[in-house]
C-alpha cells in the first residue's frame, strides 16, 4: 500500500525531470548544430576558393598584391594578415600594462574607490558600441596623428590606439578577477618577510597570477583580432603592408566588410573574401586554445 | 634576570566597533617559547598579528598601546614596518608557500633586503633548510617547485623561510593546525630546537602542543589574559578559576 503511495508522488517528478532533461538536450543540440553548419558553411566557402577557382593556398597566404578585378585577378592576403596581427598585438602591448596597473590599483591600492568607481567605469567603456570607438578614433585620433607625423594619420598606429581601448576592459576586467583571487596567504607571507608592497606586487603577486593575466591578454587579442568596424573606420584600408605606423592598410575584418557588398555569392571575389573569413576563424581557433591552454596551467 | 625580547603594553584591539583585545600586557622573554591559548575567537590571534603590524593590512582594524622590542617602540605610527618586519617572522596556520622554487621561497626575503652575492645566498638557504629540519628532504629538489611537497614539508619550509631573514623573534599562528600528527610532531621538535636561537610566540588550539613546546603560558578569553604564567602553573595549579576550567575541558 505504502509503496503504491510512493510511486504516485513519484510520477510527477519523473514528469518533470524528463521534460527538463529533453529541454536541455535540445538546447544543447540546437547550439552544436549552430556551430558546426557555421564551421562548415565558411570552411566550404572559404575552401572553394581554392578548390572551385584554383587559386594557389601559397599565393593566398604569402601574396602581396590584392587585385580582385585585376586581369588576371590576384589574391595575396599577407598585407591583411599583416595588418591583423600587427594592430591587434600592438593593441594589447599598449593595453596590458594599463590594464594591469588599473587592477592593482583597484585590488590592492584603493578597493573602496576600486569598488564604487572604477568598476562601473570600466564596464561602461566594454558597453560602448564598436562604431562609436571608431568614430571618436576618426574623428580625434586620426587628426591628431595627421598633425604629428607624416602621412594621413589613419593606419596601424590609429588602429592599435583604437583597439587598445575598446580591449582596455576585458584585460582589466581579467587581471582584477585573478588579483583578487590570489590566496590572502600568499602577500601576508611576503609582508611578513619584510617585503614592501611594491615588492610583493612585482615578486609575488604578478607572477603567482601570470597565467591568468596572459588569458586576460589573449582575450584581448583575440577581440581586437576579430574587431571590424572601428579599424576599418581608421586604418584606412589601402591593401598593402605599410612602410610606417602612419600609412594607410587594411586588416582582414576590414577589407572583407568593404568588399562584401561589393562582389557576387560564388564569384571567385567572393570566395576570396570568404577564404579570409576561414583565416580568422582558424586564429580565433589558435587564441582559444591558447587560453584553455592557460587556464589549464593555473592550476598549478 | 631574563631579557626580554618583545613587551605588549596595554594593547587594545578593535575591528570597526567590535573590542578584539583588552588591556593586554604581557612580557615575551628571549630564547623562549611562549603559547597563547583560549577558546576560539578569545582574541589570541588578533593579538598575535598585532605584534608585528600584520593588522594594519585590515583597514578597520585599530591598535592601540605600546609594543617594545628591545627599548624601541614598534606600535608608532613613524615606526618602519618593513624594517619591522624583518625582525618579527611569522608562520601562519595554512601553509602559504610562494608558487617558485624551494630555494626562491627561501632567497626572497635575504633577497630583497640585499643579499645578492649568489654564494652568499646558497649558503642561508642551506643553513635555513638545515635549521628548519628540512634539508635533507629537500637538496636534491631545491630549484623544483615548493608546492610539490607535503603540508607538513612546506609548512618547515615556510619556517625556513622566515628564519632566513633572521628575525629576533617569530610568530606562529597555529603552526600544526592544518597538519596531520606525524607533521605536528615534527613542527613541535622544530619549535624546541628553535628555541635556542629564537624568542617564539605560537598561538595554539592544542593544550598539549601548548603543555609540550612552551615555557610559558597565556590564557585569554574575550579579549583579556585572565592568567600568564609559567606552563607547568598553568596547567597542574592555575590560580583562576576560569583558567582551570579551560584546561581540564570544562569549556572551550
Amino acid at each position: 500500500m505504502k509503496k503504491s503511495n510512493d510511486r504516485e508522488v513519484a510520477t510527477p517528478h519523473l514528469a518533470e525531470e524528463w521534460v527538463g532533461k529533453v529541454y536541455t538536450f535540445i538546447c544543447i543540440l540546437f547550439l552544436i548544430i549552430t556551430i558546426f553548419s557555421m564551421v562548415y558553411f565558411v570552411a566550404s566557402k572559404g575552401l572553394s576558393t581554392f578548390i572551385v577557382n584554383g587559386v594557389n593556398v601559397k599565393d593566398l597566404l604569402t601574396g602581396l598584391k590584392w587585385k580582385p578585378d585585376g586581369e588576371p585577378p590576384m589574391f595575396g592576403a599577407l598585407p591583411f594578415i599583416f595588418g591583423s596581427f600587427s594592430t591587434s598585438i600592438l593593441a594589447a602591448i599598449i593595453a596590458a600594462p594599463l590594464g594591469f596597473c588599473a587592477a592593482v590599483f583597484m585590488v590592492e591600492l584603493s578597493p573602496k574607490i576600486g569598488r564604487t568607481f572604477m568598476q562601473p567605469v570600466i564596464e561602461l567603456l566594454a558597453g560602448i558600441p564598436s562604431v562609436v570607438y571608431g568614430f571618436v578614433g576618426l574623428s580625434v585620433i586620426v587628426p591628431l596623428f595627421r598633425d604629428l607625423f607624416p602621412g594621413q594619420g589613419v593606419g596601424i598606429a590609429a588602429g592599435s590606439l583604437v583597439l587598445a581601448f575598446m580591449i582596455l576592459p576585458t584585460i582589466t576586467t581579467i587581471a582584477t578577477d585573478a588579483l583578487a583571487s590570489l590566496p590572502a596567504g600568499l602577500k601576508e607571507g611576503s609582508y611578513a618577510l619584510g617585503a614592501t608592497r611594491w615588492q610583493t606586487i612585482y615578486r609575488i603577486v604578478l607572477p603567482t597570477t601570470l597565467p591568468a593575466q596572459m588569458t586576460g591578454i589573449v582575450l584581448g587579442i583575440a577581440r581586437a583580432f576579430g574587431e571590424a568596424l572601428a579599424v576599418q573606420m581608421v586604418i584606412g584600408n589601402a591593401p598593402h603592408i605599410p612602410n610606417s605606423l602612419f600609412e594607410s592598410t587594411s586588416t582582414l575584418t576590414s577589407a572583407i566588410t568593404l568588399s562584401m557588398g561589393n562582389t557576387a555569392m560564388g564569384s571567385v571575389q567572393n570566395n576570396a573574401l570568404w577564404s579570409l573569413a576561414l583565416i580568422l576563424m582558424l586564429m580565433t581557433f589558435v587564441f582559444v586554445f591558447i587560453i584553455r591552454w592557460l587556464e589549464g596551467r593555473k592550476k598549478l | 634576570m631574563i631579557d626580554i625580547a618583545l613587551s605588549a603594553k596595554q594593547l587594545n584591539v578593535h575591528y570597526g566597533e567590535k573590542h578584539a583585545v583588552h588591556d593586554v600586557s604581557l612580557d615575551f622573554a628571549e630564547k623562549e617559547v611562549t603559547a597563547l591559548i583560549g577558546p576560539s575567537g578569545c582574541g589570541k590571534s588578533t593579538f598575535l598579528r598585532s605584534l608585528n603590524r600584520m593588522n594594519d593590512l585590515i583597514p578597520s582594524c585599530r591598535v592601540t598601546g605600546d609594543i617594545w622590542l628591545k627599548d624601541q617602540n614598534i606600535n608608532g605610527s613613524d615606526t618602519d614596518v618593513v624594517a619591522l618586519r624583518k625582525n618579527i617572522g611569522m608562520v601562519w596556520q595554512r601553509p602559504n608557500p610562494f608558487h617558485k622554487s624551494i630555494y626562491e621561497n627561501i632567497a626572497f626575503g635575504p633577497r630583497y633586503h640585499g643579499v645578492k652575492n649568489k654564494k652568499q645566498l646558497d649558503e642561508i638557504v642551506e643553513q635555513s633548510l638545515r635549521k628548519a629540519a628540512i634539508w635533507e628532504e629537500t637538496k636534491d629538489r631545491l630549484h623544483k617547485s615548493a608546492l610539490a611537497l607535503s603540508g607538513g614539508q612546506q609548512q618547515r619550509l615556510c619556517i625556513a623561510r622566515t628564519i632566513a631573514v633572521k628575525p629576533d623573534v617569530i610568530l606562529m599562528d597555529e603552526p600544526a593546525s592544518a597538519l596531520d600528527p606525524i607533521s605536528t610532531s615534527k613542527i613541535e621538535e622544530l619549535i624546541s630546537e628553535l628555541k635556542q636561537d629564537y624568542s617564539i610566540v605560537i598561538v595554539t588550539h592544542n593544550m598539549h602542543q601548548a603543555a609540550r613546546v612552551s615555557d610559558k603560558t597565556a590564557f585569554f578569553l574575550n579579549g583579556h589574559v585572565v592568567e600568564y604564567d609559567k606552563t607547568e602553573t598553568i596547567f597542574t595549579n592555575p590560580t583562576n578559576q576560569r583558567t582551570n576550567d579551560y584546561i581540564t575541558g570544562r569549556f572551550g
